[in-house]
């Protein structure tokens, strides 16, 4: 398993460092703390019934190393726990706000799930929900821009059930066998909702898989954002090369619940998340840039209370906006609205108080 | 003009969109050297390369998918299932992905993929080479399904659904790929979506068909007219969104309707057009809505043709509306 960064934030021996300017690295950090604290807020105003889900990605912000890897015409296909990706390719974080309250400005039009998001000019798919179909597609741009020749690569993230999924085997076998340029990025972060992992392959690890498919697999230590981004980095430079594809499997954990309706107290130990929370990816990354003297804990503090009061503002504003307006419930189906849809909304209109 | 059948025809747009737009890729199983099973890629490979006519593993939901994600990039990706019996694994990426795509990305995210494949019975294929699912597609919000069932019609619709922005299913009726030609332009030439075409006219009553059934419709429409019945036959084209103008006006007319397909009668598309009509025109209809359509069972083998409608049984309800 590749790893940089040991837990007290020390570059791991025999391991190099990657050279990464220091406003960059604060910048992922920055990130981190972001979507952690999308985490906290989010799961509050679900639980007083202000938005109607939650999603959460805390534990998986190691993810962001892997985006970092990209460049801004690559392409990003999200699975579900990748909002720093987004905020990283430059999504207004006020968007996600937007977003989360499904108000008249969210791109979305207020038709997802909240945490099911995309954006079209960050190249940041628009997921579903149905696990794993996401695999294949990605597999099928990266082969779009491989004949494009316009040397773009594809990351599209998923989670350790998944790989049990259809898609996975068919996005693993035609990206091998066009050789696309394509990141296939496994966040095995250990569950699937209750599923643990070895109810989910008899295989020793999900990494092996890569070997049956012909394609280029690594292991890295998923908590480890220097990690993952240069496993991401290597992997990109094999894609540009024309070298195909990449299988990443990150190790991590999810020490949320998988949504705000989930209890996990049902299937797994405490003791188990405890032990995870010391691999905590923002605490060892912190530890990292302190040590580096890019961060103090004066300015760490500032910058939690920073993103707690700035959060804090946008949903103060977010919740304030109106629902999008009913003729969006008959846009985007078609390009044009067929007769039967024209029909179909002036009768819901007689009964819409909107 | 060229003397074309409609499995010629479907080749002739595919080769002249590709010629026209290398962005068109065309993928699937055994497409490429081989030309495809029914020859409807058939040149095509040796003419455009193998970067642009994939010859893919075994997947169908593979090919779609990989379609799906090349469409997001602009590419016009045009598959070819081989049956459309071997649809279903695919049914994901069409239901939940491809049908979608623009509407959960709030428009920003468009996949106009268009998928080709042969379907229907009456080439002795038994269970899983002859079924007829187009109901299923029809029910989806976001698709359109086209279903040709004539060579002009076959490369004017199949160039209308490859230069459409939203996803086209796009069923060819085997049973009739080389059953017949007809005179097809060379030029580039569409004929519209959406559009259905009155393939007869006649007063008495209106016969609603498409694909393979039209032609058993037409020989049922001049039985009929031996016994002094005028059908006027209409020609769905697209059976999803349809032409509603085109069937109000006839069976305004005629008073009198029967549809005629070749899918499990219940929730077929004929309970669909009988709804349709009986919501919109009762107080026009002379008699009741008739289906005649293929049985309640699995598509059989050796008693197809006791299967599926005859010009004798859509004569019967003919008579039977006309007498009513
Ligand atoms: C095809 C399908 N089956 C079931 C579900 C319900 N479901 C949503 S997430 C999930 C578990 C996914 O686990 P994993 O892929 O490991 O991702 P994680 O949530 O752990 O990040 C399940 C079963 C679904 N969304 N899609
Ligand atoms: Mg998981």
């Amino acid at each position: 398993m590749r790893k940089i960064l040991n837990l007290d934030g020390s570059i791991a021996k025999n391991t190099e460092e990657p050279i990464i300017p220091n406003d960059e690295l604060l910048h992922w950090y920055e990130i981190m703390v972001q979507i952690r604290t999308l985490d906290t807020k989010g799961i509050r105003l679900q639980r007083q019934g202000r938005v109607g889900f939650h999603i959460f990605t805390t534990g998986q912000e190691g993810h962001i190393g892997i985006a970092a890897a990209l460049g801004s015409d690559d392409w990003v296909y999200p699975a579900y726990r990748e909002h720093g990706a987004a905020l990283l390719r430059g999504l207004p974080l006020e968007d996600i706000i937007h977003h989360l309250f499904a108000n008249d400005l969210d791109t979305q039009k207020g038709r997802r799930l909240p945490g099911l998001f995309g954006e079209k000019n960050i190249n940041f798919v628009n997921p579903s929900a149905p696990i794993g179909t996401q695999i294949v597609q990605a597999a099928g741009t990266a082969y779009a821009s491989k004949y494009k020749k316009d040397g773009n690569v594809v990351a599209v993230f998923f989670g350790d059930g998944a790989t049990s999924s259809n898609d996975f085997h068919s996005g693993m076998n035609f990206g091998a066998v066009f050789k696309t340029p394509t990141l296939f990025v496994c966040m095995n972060n250990q569950w699937a909702i209750s599923v643990p992992l070895h109810q989910q392959t008899a295989a020793e690890k999900i990494v092996d898989k890569a070997i049956g498919y012909g394609i280029h697999g690594i292991q890295v230590d998923g908590n480890d954002i220097l990690a993952m981004y240069q496993v991401a980095k290597e992997a990109v430079e094999r894609a540009r090369n024309g070298e195909g594809p990449t299988f990443i499997e990150a190790l991590t954990y999810r020490l949320g619940p998988h949504t705000s309706s989930d209890d996990p107290s049902r299937y797994r130990e405490d003791s188990d998340v405890e032990n995870w929370k010391n691999k905590d990816p923002i605490v060892r990354f912190k530890k990292y840039l302190i040590k580096k003297g890019i961060l103090t804990e004066d300015q760490d503090k500032e910058m939690w209370d920073h993103y707690d009061n700035l959060i804090n503002e946008l949903i103060d504003q977010a919740s304030k906006r109106p629902l999008p307006s009913i003729e969006t419930m008959f846009d985007d189906v078609y390009e044009t609205l067929p007769w039967h849809l024209k029909e179909q909304l002036e009768e819901v209109k007689k009964y819409s108080n909107r | 003009m060229v003397e074309l059948n409609i499995v010629d025809a479907i080749k002739y747009a595919l080769e002249q969109e590709m010629d026209r737009d290398k962005d068109v890729i065309i993928l699937g199983e055994d497409i490429g050297k081989n030309g495809g099973v029914f020859r409807a890629t058939q040149g095509l490979y040796d003419k455009f390369g193998p970067e642009r006519v994939l010859d893919t593993p075994l997947n169908e939901s593979g090919i779609i998918g990989f379609a799906v994600g090349m469409s997001l990039y602009g590419i016009k990706a045009v598959p070819e299932i081989q049956f459309i019996d071997f649809i279903f694994p695919a049914f994901d990426q069409i239901l939940s992905e491809l049908a979608k795509f623009r509407y959960r990305s709030g428009g920003q995210f468009t996949c106009p993929v268009v998928i080709r494949s042969p379907y229907g019975g009456g080439v002795r294929g038994a269970h899983y080479h002859s079924q007829s699912p187009e109901s299923l597609f029809a029910h989806t919000p976001g698709l359109k399904v086209v279903v040709p069932s004539n060579p002009y019609d076959a490369k004017g619709l199949l160039i209308s659904a490859i230069r459409s922005n939203d996803p086209v299913i796009f069923m060819e009726p085997k049973r009739i790929y080389r059953a017949f030609k007809e005179e097809v332009p060379e030029d580039d030439y569409t004929v519209p979506l959406e559009s259905a075409a009155i393939t007869r006219e006649g007063k008495d009553v209106t016969l609603i068909s498409y694909g393979a059934m039209l032609h058993i419709t037409m020989d049922a429409a001049d039985l009929a007219s031996e016994e002094g019945i005028d059908c006027e036959v209409i020609d769905l084209r697209t059976i999803y969104p349809l032409d509603i103008d085109t069937i109000e006006e006839s069976v305004k007319k005629t008073g009198r309707v029967i549809s005629v397909t070749e899918a499990p009668k219940t929730a077929g598309f004929g309970a669909e057009l009988s709804a349709l009509v009986a919501e919109r025109w009762i107080e026009y209809m002379e008699a009741p809505i008739i289906r005649v359509a293929g049985y309640d069972v699995p598509f059989p083998f050796v008693l197809e043709h006791d299967y599926m409608p005859t010009p004798e049984r859509v004569l019967d309800s003919i008579r039977y509306v006309y007498n009513y």
